[in-house]
């Protein structure tokens, strides 16, 4: 699905990504995981296409797909998701409109024609419920004045309205309490299937409870330093990132 | 013959057609003689440093309508906000159109200057409030005042409040080669009287209009006064409209105006507080292209304390269109305890489009809260990046976070069709075409 190889990045010149080598595939839920400046929001960032990063060398594929020359907007119709650390506020656009907008983009860049009104209203009511979302918050504007926690469930309900094929989740939990997050992670394990891929970074083990990955990594300044199964997560937050960061430089 | 010459010998002209006995008729001699010493005002003056009149003064305008001329409602329904019921004060070339107009006295007067000019019924409250708050020294608005005879007469008694909003719909249809207009309002709004008003000037023609407005705004004790300018106008239409407030203790007057188009259009919007624990708003929506030009110069002037004034302008700037903002608060020694805010903020699309902002502040209390802010920049990049990454490419994007740092100054547009019809006008403008069920 996702194939990273030995990817360097900057911004402004200074190198943030010093050769990532990462391979996801369908059905896989892959966690990285890593200390405050390690890379990991950079990484999120430039599978997404930000434009103020320069990958300096390497490549990203999706589906065998080179992503080099696609803008973000280009990503998403292939069917990349960012869920935001810090989503933004777009007043005056509710979140309604701004899914239909999105997704009618979407099937435009696809090819297809604007999803009908009735389906379009069948699958926001399908999906809000199951984030065990209010309908009149869908007639908010997008993030307008939502708490830490509402904008977070926000960015999984999007997930779930546009349905991609690799989901990358920065730091879906900060900022949620503990019912928020139960309910952020159910839903983005009833999205899971074994044709999609979800990247999910995390400084806390505490969200890998609930999404339980196959494989984590441990990102430090700029490399995969570690990678391994499920229980990396576990001895990560016993034992800290010092242990990491003195394997790195040995 | 210059354009100045040509409005002071249409003056004699002008008394031919008014009653000369009439108290007016001696403002309007003492007007035009300040406006023969003074003239157009010129880019020397500080005021009109950005916007110059100069071309305009070239062009040879017909100072009064020739003919009436008719239109038909459903050739101009869409300049109405037909989408509810109004009352309506219609001009069509200057001249009032009763088959598109509806008037009423019933409890109100929403009715004609000219007839509020005219018959002995009136003239106690036009002794009391014609030419009052409206400055006798600036030029153009001393250049109405001479020729002040037709407009809006609105009178809201105590207590009372017309069950509908009122438009007041200057139309041009290019009868002349060239028409200038001088429409002159008045609206009086009691003590606990309310009253919603919108304005347009709509141009119907290729051939250049010139519209020299006034009004005067007076709002009693607890009198709520909302009025929306809708400046949507086309190339050839430039306007230079005078708004003068003087508001009363506890009372709300609310100025929107929406700058969408026209060649030139300048806004003298100024507010007078003689009262305490009133509140003052002004908003403004700019979004201009071509080579269109808006000047907004706002005053407030605090003379008592315990007040408010708010002012929130944006506006958004492409191809070779100029802006200015020219924003003043005065708050006198008195007027303790005063709260002015004042906002303006501008986004450039294009290399070639300029804004000049300009706060002024003359504070001389010492115990107030005064802030002011303006910026001028482009969109924020990581909004940008967030709709990309949904999907959205960057041209609809940019749209869409255009019409959203623009339209929260809609919040306060206190009717709800009004505020859909200006969403619809800013997306069309903007280009969004999202399928907005707004």
């Amino acid at each position: 699905m996702l194939e990273i190889k030995d990817l360097h990045a900057s911004v402004e010149e200074k190198d943030i990504l010093k050769g990532i080598n990462l391979n996801v595939s369908a059905g896989e839920v892959h966690a990285i995981m890593g200390p405050n400046g390690s890379g990991k929001s950079t990484l999120a960032s430039v599978i997404a296409g930000k434009e103020e990063f320069d990958v300096d060398k390497g490549s990203i594929a999706l589906e065998g797909e080179d992503l080099e020359d696609l803008a973000p907007e280009e990503r998403a119709h292939k069917g990349i998701f960012l869920s935001f650390q810090y989503p933004v506020e777009i007043p005056g656009v509710s979140v309604t409109n701004f899914m239909k907008t999105a997704i009618n983009e979407s099937r435009k860049a696809r090819g297809m024609e604007d999803m009908p009104a009735n389906e379009m209203l069948k699958l926001i009511r399908e999906k809000s419920e199951m984030l065990e979302i209010d309908r009149k918050f869908l007639s908010r504007s997008l993030n307008e004045g939502f708490s830490g926690g509402e904008k977070k469930r926000n960015e999984i309900f999007q997930m779930a309205m546009l349905e991609p094929k690799l989901a990358i989740l920065d730091e879906t939990d900060s900022g949620l309490d503990i019912d928020a997050l139960r309910i952020v992670a159910n839903g983005v394990n009833k999205l899971r299937s074994k044709d999609n891929a979800i990247v999910v970074i995390t400084h806390y083990q505490r969200l890998l409870e609930y999404i339980v990955p196959d494989y984590v990594h441990v990102l430090y300044d700029g490399k995969i330093v570690k990678s391994g199964e499920k229980e990396l997560a576990l001895e990560l937050e016993e034992k800290g990132y010092d242990w990491i960061k003195q394997e790195a430089v040995v | 013959m210059d354009l100045k010459e040509k409005l002071i010998s249409s003056f004699m002209a002008f008394e031919n057609n008014v009653d000369v006995e009439h108290p007016v008729h001696d403002l309007r001699m003492e007007a035009i003689k300040n406006f023969e010493v003074k003239g157009f005002p010129s880019k020397k003056e500080e005021a009109w440093k950005y916007t110059s009149l100069k071309s305009l003064q070239k062009v040879d305008f017909s100072i009064f309508p020739k003919q009436e001329n008719a239109l038909e409602y459903k050739d101009v329904k869409r300049y109405f906000l037909h989408e509810i019921d109004s009352y309506k004060i219609v001009f069509i070339d200057g001249i009032y159109s009763s088959f598109l107009s509806e008037t009423t006295h019933d409890g109100v007067d929403i009715c004609l200057m000219s007839s509020a000019l005219t018959k002995p019924m009136y003239k106690p409250i036009i002794d009391v409030y014609f030419n009052k708050v409206a400055s006798k020294d600036e030029s153009l608005t001393t250049l109405n005042t001479a020729f002040s005879k037709e407009g809006a007469y609105i009178y809201i008694p105590k207590n009372k409040m017309p069950k509908k909003p009122v438009e007041i719909v200057h139309f041009a249809t290019g009868n002349e080669a060239s028409l200038m207009l001088q429409p002159r309002n008045l609206v009086i709004v009691e003590e606990n009287a309310e009253v919603q008003i919108i304005e347009r000037h709509q141009s119907l023609t290729p051939n250049a209009v010139l519209t020299n407005a006034v009004t005067e705004i007076f709002a009693a004790q607890n009198a709520i006064v909302d009025y929306y300018k809708i400046q949507n106008d086309n190339s050839s239409a430039s306007l230079i409209d005078n708004t003068y407030i003087d508001q009363k203790s506890k009372s709300n007057v609310n100025v929107h105006t929406f700058s969408f188009g026209g060649k030139l259009t300048r806004n003298n919007l100024n507010f007078y507080q003689d009262g305490e624990h009133m509140d003052s708003t002004m908003k403004g929506v700019t979004i201009l292209g071509e080579k269109q030009h808006v000047d907004h110069h706002t005053l407030v002037h605090h003379q008592q304390p315990n007040c408010e004034s708010h002012q929130d302008y944006k506006g958004i700037y492409g191809e070779n269109a100029t802006g200015v903002f020219n924003g003043k608060i005065i708050v006198d020694k008195i007027a303790q305890k005063t709260n002015a805010f004042q906002q303006n903020n501008n986004i450039l699309i294009s290399d070639k489009a300029t804004i000049n902002t300009k706060p002024q502040l003359e504070i001389f209390a010492d115990d107030v809260k005064c802030s002011h802010g303006c910026t001028i920049g482009q969109l924020d990049e990581e909004a940008l990046f967030y709709l990309q990454s949904r999907g959205i490419p960057k041209k609809e994007a940019t749209a869409l976070l255009m019409y959203a740092f623009s339209n929260n100054v809609l919040d306060s547009v206190r009717i709800p069709e009004l505020k859909v019809r200006v969403n619809k006008i800013i997306a069309q403008k903007l280009g969004v075409n999202l399928g907005f069920d707004l």
